[in-house]
């Protein structure tokens, strides 16, 4: 023990170092325990909500409106599996295993974000969630490509690319139905009372109420706290709204010049807190959906394993084979 | 692009990362779009849609496994699929509209007009209950299709074989993944195996029709502008023979499945199930009959 407690103080030091330089840490360099289990539960929450998002999305596929659209919506969601699994690579580089992480999102231990557990009820929510749901995301994601973490920051780069080219789809959706007919623009306006004030909870409780911001800041997996990425998106998005023509749902938002940013209205916390714990209107849904994808596919995933382990023992017992 | 500005973004007017068959402009910019001459325009515009029809009848199923998927790197693949396909359908139904010489455009072929008026082989359309009936389907669709897009490359209409150019590099990949599939199934767990067989059983009925030659096909095939189906069934049984070889599986002896009055897929006679596709794929579509999307 005696030995081993210097190595481990100089560990921790050259950890320290390499965050204070804003370098770095890649898979193979020693990192606290705390420090990992935090990036496994963050990035696996991430991937989670990828692929939970898929649903909300896709259940405008098959009826988008226009092949265009149709594309546009496919490809997007396709992207979100491939995000999915880069993410899960990522946690797989900290040690965790995909299939565990996925139990953990089918039996509840492991959350996602809140916001796909609100149902997409018109053809506009696609344009709605594209516009604000990317949009927060994006605040959220952007400092991330910085984090301390390196595979978790380069996955983000990718990422976040893939997600301002979303958004920006989402909103020109919402802006060709503007310009469409009365019923169109009413979809849209309807579609944003719903989504608005759950794409403000995205960001996470007041910093008051966010007991791991401090640490996750000072590892630098966090830039930012909550409140200042919720102030920076309504600052950006209420412009977009005007360019847009319609109106935000909050009857206290106001530019307050003196402090050159949006004031806006309380959240519903209570409503935030419910969503949380479960009781969403679509939590039960999502979570059932997937549990049955990954359970009705359990035994396509037993036959792939089981034929690839018959090709290897024909490999092995092939003469010759493995010489060159 | 600044990362610290997501407006930035949108604003943006690069796009070049705007994935394949969803841009704004016309699939077909590019080929010369002129009607080859002593080509029957009714006939190329008929022809044209049963080809878009089946695509896109297909993606349609694809498109309903999106978030089903066993695993998540078959979403990525079934989503493939499912696109390509839909940019295939796309470009068919913009040749449809020019050989037709009126003002109709891909939407208007594709959500306003009813069940009968779709041309696609009943295949297309059967309901996908579980991955081995998926696999199976679509190796058969995409080996049909593949020697189908094969011959259509020396056709006579320039965008036919543009067209069909494009497509065998993608129903190339959609036959590799379905085949290796197959094989998993058929090769894998005991389980797996009946399940695979299962679903050859179901599907195999449906296989006959795909070499029926309809009188549109004939002509066009006279024509020098498509391909007679007819013509393309033992390149397709041989690959189906390879393939389910190595599943160690056999093809199904199966009775073919009759038509109505020897009617079937291509002249708009469906199966019970493509009216609930039908609806699902017009729904908001015909909603908003005056919309822009």
């Amino acid at each position: 023990m005696t030995t081993t407690e210097p190595d481990r103080s100089e560990l921790e030091r050259q950890f320290e170092d390499t965050i204070g330089r804003d370098q770095r840490i890649e898979p193979r360099d020693w990192m606290p325990d705390g420090y990992r289990s935090t990036l496994v539960r963050q990035i696996a929450q991430h991937a989670h909500s990828e692929i939970i998002g898929m649903q909300p999305e896709a259940n405008w596929i098959t009826r988008a409106p226009s092949l265009r659209r149709k594309a546009i919506l496919l490809a997007k969601v396709q992207d979100e599996a491939g995000h999915g699994l880069y993410l899960y690579s990522a946690t797989e580089s900290l040690g965790a295993d995909r299939s565990e992480l996925t139990g953990k999102l089918i039996s509840g231990k492991q959350k996602y974000s809140s916001i796909f557990n609100y149902p997409t009820l018109t053809f506009a929510d696609v344009g709605v969630i594209g516009w604000l749901v990317d949009g927060a995301a994006i605040c959220n994601q952007v400092p991330l490509c910085r984090c301390s973490y390196g595979p978790y920051a380069r996955a983000m780069i990718r990422i976040c690319k893939e997600e301002s080219f979303h958004q920006r789809q989402g909103y020109e959706l919402l802006m060709t139905m503007m310009h469409g007919t009365q019923g169109q623009r009413r979809m849209v306006q309807e579609a944003t009372d719903r989504w608005w004030w759950p794409s403000l909870m995205m960001f996470g409780p007041p910093d008051a109420d966010s007991p791991n911001t401090a640490q996750s800041m000072a590892w630098k997996i966090k830039r930012h706290t909550n409140d200042e990425l919720r102030q920076r998106f309504v600052d950006m998005t209420v412009p977009q709204a005007e360019a847009l023509g319609v109106t935000l749902p909050d009857p206290h938002l106001r530019w307050n010049a003196e402090r050159g940013r949006y004031d806006f209205g309380e959240i519903d916390w209570t409503e935030f807190t419910a969503v949380i714990k479960g009781n969403g209107p679509c939590n039960a849904q999502r979570v059932a959906q997937r549990r049955r994808a990954h359970e009705e596919g359990s035994w396509v995933r037993e036959a792939a394993a089981a034929h690839a382990e018959k090709q290897r023992a024909l490999r092995q017992v092939r003469p010759g084979e493995g010489a060159a | 692009m600044s990362f610290d500005n997501a407006y930035e973004a949108i604003t943006e007017q690069n796009d070049a990362r705007w994935a394949f068959g969803t841009g704004f402009d016309s699939p077909l910019s590019g080929v010369d779009s002129e009607l080859p001459e002593g080509v029957d325009r009714a006939d190329l515009a008929t022809y044209s849609l049963m080809l878009a029809d089946d695509a896109l009848v297909v993606s349609h199923r694809l498109q309903q496994w999106c978030t089903h998927a066993p695993e998540l790197e078959e979403e990525v693949a079934l989503a493939n699929i499912a696109l390509d396909l839909l940019g295939q359908a796309r470009m068919l139904y913009t040749r449809a509209g020019q050989a037709e010489g009126g003002d109709r455009a891909e939407d208007d072929y594709a959500y306003f007009r009813t069940e009968s008026e779709f041309g696609n082989v009943r295949l297309a359309e059967l309901d996908q209950p579980d991955f081995a009936v998926l696999v199976a389907t679509l190796l058969v669709f995409t080996t049909w299709r593949l020697a189908l897009l094969q011959r259509m490359t020396g056709s006579r209409d320039p965008v036919l074989a543009a067209i069909a150019a494009k497509g065998i590099k993608e129903v190339t990949y959609h036959r590799d993944y379905a085949a290796q599939w197959v094989v998993r199934l058929g090769d894998g767990t005991d389980y797996s195996r009946q399940r695979m067989r299962d679903a050859l059983e179901a599907v195999w009925p449906y296989v006959d029709e795909l070499f029926a030659t309809h009188p549109v096909e004939r002509r066009m095939a006279e024509a020098g502008v498509g391909a007679d189906p007819a013509s393309l069934r033992d390149e397709c049984a041989a690959v189906f023979g390879t393939v389910l070889e190595s599943a160690t599986l056999e093809v199904p002896q199966v009775s073919p499945r009759a038509g109505v009055a020897g009617r079937a897929g291509r002249h708009g006679v469906h199966t019970e199930s493509m009216g609930y596709l039908i609806a699902e794929l017009q729904a908001v579509a015909r909603a908003h009959p005056e919309a822009t999307w």
